[in-house]
């Protein structure tokens, strides 16, 4: 019994790690790379555009 | 880049796309992962409206209403190759309206398929700890933990997630093979029992027609395998590649868990089952069996988490680049190439969903939300054909028999929202008036941030004028 509440607490510990993890570092890429830069995707794929172009 | 960083920081490159790294493979465990805990569960649900012989037709029907999907995305994404997927190829071939609802539809469905999955990891390990004598075990610390490692690895890559979506799925969809040939399919009387089991129909007509909305859940999220064209090597080959092969595994899967299931379980049990493949692994009487399908269970569980936050991530991301939502959170990671903002705005939106605990609500909204593209699917491929007819620009695909597969789909689409009304009239509605409202938000506020012109990207031709 003790071993799932073992378990239900790792769980929790794990997920809030991992959640932190990805939350931090969202906010240190937001900081640390310019905005234009990370927001200077564009749409479509490259290849398939350039072959419609050739055409 | 800031002052702070440039003395240290590499060079950075001028643009940041999405990293192409997927092949056919990835693209079938993107599709058949999403899909493949439909056979688990929640299909079942179709033999207590229509009996084990009206589920199998509810199969067999849907499974073609999937086929016209599957043939009209390959030839569309072929040629519209960009992540968003449907949302992209409505936005240029009917217009943004068109786009925002088929883009709403997909995060929607995704996100809550998401959540949906997420509690059925929960409620597995609830029941495990239940064997094990602990019948208090939460399932909420597992449901967040399931989506929190699943974030974290669609954060992190497309190309290792999508890797471990392929492993766990091949072996969820293993469980079903091992179970279907454990029961001896050559001797048929030798463990199943169809003869004594199969009843006919006994709702008549009107009850096979209602078995086809649970009869979605065999196929619901196939579609998603166009999210990751911006991502996918050769994409006019790999994508209808693995769309089709994926179609293929699935309607194989769909008829190994009827046949099996329907030989074994009687259809007033079968009906309600919460699992219906394990149910039936557990009375082979076999131990080996019943661990395997708890393993192929749990699995598809998780594979089916994986994708749909894959495919709502990517969704999400398409409109935001296009400003139909704020332009923040079309931010690409310089490092790991993937759409992290996205990922990470939509974890508190599954969770909260989960937390609802509403799983059969959940999933209709899902459901309805899907079948919604769908319909719009049919027209959009009519339009398509109508304005860029066959030459005017380049297709990797072609599909055959343009416009059957629209109007099957268009046909099929209308019997369901029809079956649906029977049974889930209300959210039916509900539903409506939710995307009706998103929709005036949209063309009143939201749009006129939006930068027209930079929204159309393919190299097209004028579109031919409709007489």
């Amino acid at each position: 019994m003790e071993l799932w509440k073992l378990f239900e607490w790792a769980a929790w510990i794990v997920s809030a790690i991992l959640l932190l993890y990805i939350f931090v570092d969202m906010i240190r890429v937001g900081a640390e790379y310019d905005e234009d830069l990370l927001l200077s995707s564009r749409e479509g794929a490259d290849e398939l555009l350039e072959a419609q172009k050739h055409d | 880049m800031t002052d702070a960083t440039t003395a240290s920081a590499p060079p950075q490159p001028q643009r940041l796309q999405l990293l192409r790294v997927l092949g056919p493979v990835h693209v079938w465990a993107l599709g058949v992962g999403i899909v493949l805990v439909g056979e688990f569960m929640g299909w079942n649900f179709s033999v207590a409206k229509g009996g084990a012989m009206g589920s199998l037709i509810a199969c067999w029907v849907i499974g073609l209403l999937y086929t016209c999907v599957a043939m009209i995305d390959s030839e569309v994404t072929s040629t519209v190759a960009a992540a968003g997927g449907q949302y992209a190829q409505a936005k240029h071939i009917v217009g943004p309206l068109m786009a925002f609802n088929v883009g709403m539809y997909l995060v929607m469905a995704y996100t809550m398929l998401e959540a949906a999955d997420a509690l059925v990891v929960g409620d597995l390990l609830h029941q495990v700890a239940g064997q094990f004598g602990y019948a208090m075990l939460d399932p909420k610390p597992f449901v967040v933990l399931t989506i929190a490692v699943l974030a974290w690895l669609n954060y992190r890559g497309i190309f290792a997630t999508l890797s471990i979506n392929f492993v766990i799925t091949a072996v969820a969809f293993l469980t079903i093979v091992v179970l279907f040939f454990a029961l001896k399919p050559w001797d048929p009387t030798a463990a199943l029992h169809h003869k004594e089991l199969l009843t006919g129909l006994p709702y008549g007509w009107i009850g096979v027609i209602a078995a086809f909305q649970f009869g979605i859940w065999y196929y619901l999220g196939i579609e998603g395998t166009c999210q990751a064209a911006e991502e996918v090597r050769s994409v006019g080959r790999s994508l209808p590649l693995g769309t089709m092969t994926g179609m293929i595994t699935l309607l194989i899967a769909a008829s190994l868990t009827w046949y099996v299931a329907s030989g074994l379980v009687p259809w007033q049990y079968l009906g309600q089952a919460s699992v219906p493949l394990f149910d039936t692994a557990r009375l082979t009487g076999s131990r080996f069996l019943e661990v395997f399908l708890f393993v192929g269970t749990l699995f598809s569980a998780v594979a089916s988490a994986n994708g749909t936050i894959t495919d709502a991530a990517r969704a999400w991301f398409s409109m935001s680049r296009d400003r139909y939502m704020p332009q923040w959170f079309g931010a690409v990671h310089p490092r790991f190439r993937t759409p992290f903002r996205a990922v990470v705005f939509l974890v508190p939106v599954a969770v909260s969903f989960a937390f609802t605990g509403l799983l059969d609500q959940v999933i209709t909204f899902s459901i309805l939300s899907g079948l919604l593209g769908y319909t719009f699917m049919s027209f959009n491929m009519i339009k398509f054909r109508k304005q860029w007819p066959l030459g005017s620009i380049k297709r990797a695909y072609t599909h055959p028999f343009h416009p059957v597969p629209a109007i099957t789909l268009m046909a099929l689409c209308i019997t369901t929202y029809f079956a649906t009304y029977l049974g889930y009239g209300s959210q039916l509605l509900a539903m409506m008036g939710f995307y009706i409202v998103a929709s005036l938000w949209f063309h009143f506020h939201r749009y006129k941030y939006v930068r027209r012109a930079d929204q159309f990207t393919m190299p097209w031709p004028r579109p031919r004028l409709s007489r």
